[in-house]
This record gives C-alpha cells, sequence and structure tokens, in this order.
C-alpha cells in the first residue's frame, strides 16, 4: 500500500493551484454578473428592478451544490455535456455572482443620497453619475465584505470535486483513497485552505478598520 | 419532461427533507449553546482561555465545511473515533456553525454598553440575572438578524453531508437520479424544495425572534432607526 509522502503531498499543493484558479474566475465573471444584478436591482424599472432581487433571492436560497449538479448531471440529460471545469466554473460564477450583487446593492445605497443629487445637478446622465460620482465611493466602502465574500469563495470551491474536477480538495480525497492516513491528509488540506483563506480574513478586517477610521471623520 | 419519474418517490424526497430540518435545527440547538458558552468563556475566564476560543474561531471560519466533515469522518477513526455519517455530520455541523455563532454573539455582547451592566447591578440585580437580562437577551435580540442568515446558511450547507452518504434532501436525490435517470427532473424539483425550505426557514426565524425577544426588539429597532438619523 501506498503511504502518505513527499510526492503526495507535492501533488496536493500542487492541486491548490487548480483551487486558485477556479476561484479567480469564479470571482471575475461572477463579478462581472453580480455588477450588472447590482445595478438592475437599484434601476428606477420595476421589472428590472423585481427580477435583479428575485434572480439573488432564488441563487441565495439554494445550495451551491444545487447548482454545480443542475449545470453538470443535469445538462447533460438534456443533452448538454459541460466539461466538469466549465460546469464548476459556471456554478461558482452563478453563485457569486448573486452574493456580490446583494453586496454591491448596499455598498451602493450606502452612498449618500446627497451624491446623486449633487451629480443630476451637475447634468450628469445616469451612467455618468455612475462611473464619477457613486462607483468611486462605494468600491471603497463594498470592499470589506468584498474581500470577505472571497473567503466563503475559496472554501465553497472544495465542493466541485464532487463533479471530478481535481482541485485541493479531490486531490486529498485521491491521495486519501490510496494511502488511507486521513489525518494526516485532511489536516495538510485544511491547512493549505487556511493559509488562502486566514491572510483574507485579516485583510478584510483591516480594511474594514480603516474604512471605519476615515468614516469616522 | 418526465415528472412523475421523480414524484412517485415522494415518500424518500418527504424523508430527505424531514432529515434535512432535522439535522439544521438539532446543529443550530447545540450550536448555539456551544456559542454562547464559547462566548462567555471568551469573556469570563482568563487570557488564554480567550486565545483558544479565537484560535478554533479562525480556524473554523477559514476551512471549507467539507474538510471539517471529511476529518470526522475519515480522520477520526484513524486515533479510534469512529462515528456514522450521520453522527459526523451533526458533529461537525454544530462546530462549524458554532464558530461562527460564537463571532456574531461577541459583536452583540460587546454592543451592550459597560454603564448597563452598572446599571443593573446598581437595581441590586444578581450577577446571573444581569447576565441574562442586561447582556445576553438584548445581544441575542440585535444579533438575531445576524443569526438568522447564518442558521439558513448552515442548512444550506448541510447538502454538502450527502458526501458520506448522508439520505438529507441532497443525499435523496442521488439516490433518486440513479433510480430513474431522470437527473434534470429530479434536481429541478430538489432545488425547489431547497428554496421552500430556505424561505420557510427565513420566515420562521423571523417569526420565532419576534416571539423571543418582542421588547428588545422594538427597542433595538428604535435605537437603529435613531442611530441612523443622527
Amino acid at each position: 500500500m501506498q503511504t502518505f509522502g513527499w510526492p503526495e503531498a507535492l501533488f496536493i499543493l500542487r492541486s491548490a493551484g487548480w483551487t486558485l484558479a477556479l476561484t479567480a474566475i469564479a470571482f471575475f465573471i461572477g463579478g462581472a454578473i453580480g455588477g450588472v444584478f447590482a445595478i438592475m436591482r437599484l434601476s428606477r424599472i420595476r421589472w428590472l428592478r423585481r427580477f435583479a432581487a428575485g434572480y439573488i433571492l432564488v441563487i441565495q436560497s439554494i445550495p451551491v451544490l444545487m447548482v454545480l449538479f443542475m449545470s453538470y448531471y443535469g445538462l447533460s440529460a438534456l443533452g448538454i455535456e459541460l466539461p466538469p471545469f466549465l460546469a464548476a466554473s459556471a456554478s461558482l460564477s452563478i453563485y457569486v455572482s448573486a452574493y456580490l450583487a446583494e453586496i454591491w446593492r448596499g455598498s451602493i445605497e450606502s452612498v449618500p443620497r446627497q451624491q446623486w443629487e449633487a451629480s443630476a445637478s451637475l447634468a450628469h446622465t445616469t451612467a455618468q453619475t455612475y462611473r464619477h460620482v457613486i462607483l468611486p465611493q462605494a468600491i471603497r466602502i463594498s470592499l470589506p465584505p468584498t474581500v470577505g465574500f472571497l473567503v466563503q469563495l475559496v472554501k465553497n470551491t472544495s465542493i466541485v470535486q464532487v463533479v471530478g474536477f481535481v482541485d485541493l480538495m479531490r486531490a486529498g480525497m485521491l491521495v486519501n483513497n490510496a494511502t488511507y492516513q486521513a489525518f494526516q491528509i485532511f489536516t495538510l488540506v485544511g491547512a493549505i485552505y487556511f493559509a488562502i483563506c486566514f491572510p483574507l480574513s485579516r485583510l478584510s478586517r483591516h480594511l474594514e478598520k480603516v474604512m471605519n477610521a476615515s468614516r469616522s471623520h | 419532461m418526465l415528472f412523475q419519474d421523480v414524484f412517485s418517490k415522494w415518500p424518500m424526497i418527504l424523508n430527505g427533507v424531514w432529515l434535512t430540518i432535522v439535522l439544521s435545527f438539532v446543529a443550530i440547538g447545540l450550536g448555539l449553546v456551544l456559542a454562547t458558552a464559547l462566548t462567555a468563556l471568551r469573556s469570563l475566564a482568563g487570557s488564554w482561555a480567550g486565545y483558544i476560543v479565537d484560535a478554533y474561531v479562525e480556524l473554523m471560519r477559514n476551512t471549507p465545511f467539507l474538510v471539517q466533515l471529511f476529518m470526522i469522518f475519515f480522520g477520526l477513526p484513524q486515533i479510534g473515533i469512529r462515528l456514522n455519517g450521520l453522527e459526523a455530520s451533526l458533529l461537525a455541523m454544530t462546530l462549524n456553525l458554532a464558530a461562527y455563532a460564537t463571532e456574531i454573539i461577541r459583536a452583540g455582547v460587546d454592543s451592550i454598553h459597560k454603564s448597563q451592566i452598572e446599571a443593573g447591578l446598581a437595581l441590586a440585580m444578581t450577577r446571573w440575572q444581569v447576565l441574562k437580562h442586561v447582556v445576553l437577551q438584548p445581544a441575542f435580540a440585535r444579533v438575531w438578524p445576524a443569526l438568522s442568515s447564518q442558521f439558513v446558511l448552515m442548512m444550506l450547507a448541510s447538502s454538502i453531508c450527502s458526501f458520506v452518504s448522508v439520505q438529507e434532501l441532497s443525499g435523496t436525490a442521488a439516490i433518486i437520479e440513479q433510480d430513474t435517470f431522470r437527473s434534470f427532473e429530479t434536481y429541478i424539483v430538489v432545488t425547489v424544495l431547497y428554496l421552500v425550505l430556505a424561505l420557510s426557514f427565513k420566515l420562521f426565524l423571523n417569526w420565532l425572534g419576534r416571539k423571543l425577544f418582542p421588547q428588545v426588539s422594538g427597542l433595538a429597532r428604535l435605537t437603529e432607526a435613531h442611530g441612523e438619523a443622527a
């Protein structure tokens, strides 16, 4: 029987790269979609607002695992076969978009109302108001919760192992199946996740403190 | 699309829903008790106890639930503690929820002003009465919304317990899918059920919050509105 040694540890460590890649892809694609939904959620047009609110509510109320199952097993039953990496990226992006939309909506709303009025009185269009007045302030406000959410995302990538994509978690399981030294293996896997997530958590908390300090002036 | 194949398995599905509800509520109950104890330990005991609680909270919050579950299910037998899937899931959910709840409850306790406690003592309340009526009750009332959303997240995360072959809702889905080969229909039905569960959880928790903290929550809303206006 194989034992848990350096080659296995290196294999696990290398797979962490895929976890990071998946996180980055889901964050950027999900962020782009989430940004659109955040602005739709605040639109003056009622049905756009409702549609965005409904989307956010539904995605936030179902497990990411179900989104993943639907895009991998569900779609393949309908004849659309996505490779594991694509199914994983797509479902994580959908998950990210709903949460970031809600976080960013909150950030945009917390920009004082007077800023909108001031911008309107300068004859800015809605697009110009967002671009030059609201977003620069909203982005600052949104930084701490966005980084905090990134931690949730990194952790949630661990479920994609179920469709056979070899990320950090799957690598750990593969080694476990070969060596049965679960305690050591999952300690290592957990430690790598921790090494990614903990600095992000601290950064989020630090940003929050900096923001609060600047707002109390 | 053939939903009748899936619907014909309704007793199984109902069982899955029930197990998801039971798992969630038992984990929420145990997790809350543990979290309250950890919060008390952090504020009452010496600084070393505080460090241990902090380390526990950070460790749980910065590693995936799946790793925690596998550590308990596959890792613990190596040191002689053998748990079945259900027990491992319950333990993992409780430990995970407790860490998040500790962090949330601490924020609530921190928001109680020191003068409130002094006022309570000045009214000849015992330390226990002060802890219950002046610190914990208002603190819980204030953080109840945050706790509620954490509970809903935990219910959704319980779907991961299917990985250690627990027959809760998503575990049931996998079995029905294998039996009927109707994956799309199965997952649609189960997803809708999760949606219904999550929304019912939210409504129930809101109602529970109003029942548990009637005066305090009104007061909190009042001070919150006041704070926003200022």
